[in-house]
């Protein structure tokens, strides 16, 4: 090997490192944060020197954090669902039905998505007083679902527009209705693309702090990212950075789980359709 | 068994006119082919008969029965698509069972169906298999014992053939053959752009230019009497040569067609003479291109092995009753 591919090759691992090591740093410093204690937290360190769980215990036994996780949890996931099952729908008619005004609707339906969460904060705030679903976990869900269906109806709209019409066809000689066309014809065929748009909707919702601040007040209604910011220490002056990073770790970790089980379809969706295949 | 009538059939996708009346009479029990060059409006002519596409105006009846409105599943017929259209994710018996689990027929029923098509197709051995793992000619072979399940009064194929490579083309042309004379009771349109399909296969060709009938016949009628300039070009291969100007005139016609067999190597009276562009040989036959000063070279057909070099001064002469003759119009002119 000549010198020069030496340095080719040592460059190229050197920028890796660089962005891998600016990547996770913030993750990497928050674990070694909760696992600290006491005055240990305001030394800087970069590598682990002491060890307790006790920022987890505290964070997990005390307070409404475990009722804020299952909050999330369940905001999340039925989002989820909801978002999936009218994506799924509305794209077949966007894919596939001609009628007037279909273009105009997809533009109108990613130029939603464009609007930033406060300028309909006060709107929004008004019809879910009027629902009067306010301070449940139905707020969130619901206006979590608006924000998600957007870019979940683009994608599976995309997505079915490349499934071949033949199918469809067949399906129609077949005696299909629309509905068993979705459920069993489209259905299994857009599993990655379903996964795809219905982690990115989760990881959306679960991670969502304005409207979670917004539409609920009480502790038991919270989900997680809130409760983590109004985690209070034993004064007002005390900042318990301990729990704050034990709960963000918590937090996380659903998270990386999810996209590790994941990660193989998710590659396949977001390429899907760059091929023929 | 199903007779098939077209009334003044008309269909506009917006603008644009695609079919623009077509009326036909498909008898029960036929094998029809609709040939044509592509655009022509064949395959939209099928589509309308499955009911995948509304007709904009005329009438369809299958056996007397009004089917313009009728939803594709409730007209007895069947289709096989020109990509195989089979569902990637269910096993071959599970897309063959497909149709009649809708038709909440039973089990066994079912189970029956299947593994008669199954036979008569030999792709038994590939029933639990995925479509993904099967060769094109077993994928179409599958498409068509999907349609056999149905147990279709009608078959509709469109162009089934076409995504198959020459030896598996002709292979399953002979499956879909044997097809036809098994189920004598339906009736099959086939549709395609290839013509030695269509003449292998038809009882009845219908050939389609430009959204309209140009000629509905047997094959041998079509190839023999052609009546049109457009028939008389698009049937047989190799095409039909055609001549105008002056030699046309001197048969009294506007244009007149030779096909490739019907002009000899001769030097008697009336030959023309011209030079030996190509030779093609094929084994069985030779295919020579005389450039004889008209527009397209000649092509004349020569039993066996018949050797002509490039360049080389060759007379040829058409056989004079086997010319067909053509008017301005395009039409042919009796003798």
């Amino acid at each position: 090997m000549s010198a020069w591919a030496i340095t080719k090759k040592a460059s190229f691992y050197l920028a890796v490192v660089v962005i891998v090591v600016f990547a996770v740093f913030p993750f990497y410093y928050a674990i070694l944060t909760s696992f600290k204690q006491g005055p240990e937290l305001f030394k800087i360190t970069y590598w682990p020197e002491s060890f307790s769980l006790d920022n987890y215990t505290a964070v997990l036994t005390s307070g409404s954090f475990p009722r804020n996780l299952l909050n999330s949890v369940f905001v999340a996931s039925v989002t989820v669902m909801l978002a999936l099952f009218l994506a799924i729908t509305a794209s077949f008619a966007l894919a596939r039905v001609r009628f007037r005004g279909r273009s105009l609707l997809l533009m109108t339906i990613l130029g939603v998505s464009m609007f930033p969460q406060i300028a309909v904060l006060a709107g929004l705030f008004e019809l879910i007083r009027f629902l009067g679903i306010y301070n449940t976990p139905w707020a969130l869900i619901f206006s979590y679902t608006i924000f998600t269906l957007p870019f979940t109806v683009w994608v599976l709209t995309t997505f079915m527009r490349d499934l071949p019409i033949e199918i469809e066809e067949a399906a129609i000689v077949d005696g299909a209705t629309p509905w068993i066309i979705i459920t069993r014809v489209f259905l299994p065929l857009m599993w990655p693309a379903m996964v795809t748009t219905g982690l990115l909707a989760f990881i959306g919702a679960w991670n969502e702090f304005l409207f979670a601040l917004t539409f609920t007040v009480s502790n038991d209604t919270r989900t997680v990212p809130v409760a983590i910011a109004l985690l209070s220490g034993g004064s007002q002056f005390e900042i318990p950075w301990g729990a704050i990073m034990a709960a963000s770790v918590i937090v996380t970790v659903p998270l990386v789980i999810l996209v590790l089980v994941f990660q193989r379809k998710i590659i396949s969706g977001l390429t899907a359709g760059g091929v023929k295949g | 068994m199903a007779r098939i009538e077209l009334k003044n059939i008309k269909k506009s996708f917006g603008m644009v006119d695609v079919i623009k009346g077509v009326d036909l009479d498909v008898r029960s029990g036929e094998f029809m082919v609709f040939v044509g060059p592509s655009g022509c409006g064949k395959s939209t002519l099928l589509r309308l008969m499955a009911g995948l596409e509304d007709i904009t105006s005329g009438e369809m009846t299958f056996d007397g029965v009004l089917v313009n409105a009728l939803a594709p599943s409730k007209r007895g017929i069947a289709m096989v698509f020109q990509s195989y259209a089979l569902y990637p994710h269910m096993t071959v018996y599970e897309n063959m069972a497909f149709g009649m689990q809708l038709a909440k027929s039973s089990k066994e029923a079912i189970k029956e169906r299947v593994e008669k098509a199954a036979e008569m197709l030999q792709i038994t051995p590939y029933l639990q298999r995925l479509p993904k793992q099967l060769s094109g000619g077993q994928r179409q072979r599958v498409a068509i014992g999907r349609a056999i399940v149905r147990d279709p009064k009608i078959f509709l194929f469109d162009e089934p053939l076409s995504n198959l490579d020459a030896a598996l083309r002709v292979a399953t042309r002979l499956e879909i053959a044997k097809l036809h004379h098994q189920m004598t009771g339906s009736t099959m349109i086939y549709v395609t752009h290839d013509q030695v399909e269509a003449m292998t296969l038809a009882d009845r060709i219908c050939v389609l230019r430009d959204g309209l009938v140009e000629q509905v016949g047997t094959p041998l009628e079509l190839y023999e009497h052609p009546q049109s300039l457009f028939v008389a070009g698009f049937i047989g291969s190799p095409k039909m040569n055609f001549l105008n100007g002056e030699i046309a005139s001197k048969f009294g016609a506007n244009t007149v067609g030779i096909r490739s067999e019907h002009i000899e190597v001769t030097d008697r009276d009336g030959s023309w003479k011209g030079k030996v562009i190509h030779s093609e040989n094929l084994g069985s036959d030779t295919y020579v291109y005389v450039d004889i000063g008209s527009d397209e070279p000649i092509i004349v057909r020569q039993e066996g092995n018949s050797l002509h070099r490039p360049d080389e001064a060759i007379s040829i002469a058409p056989i004079l009753d086997k010319i067909h003759r053509f008017d301005k119009a395009g039409k042919p002119m009796r003798h």
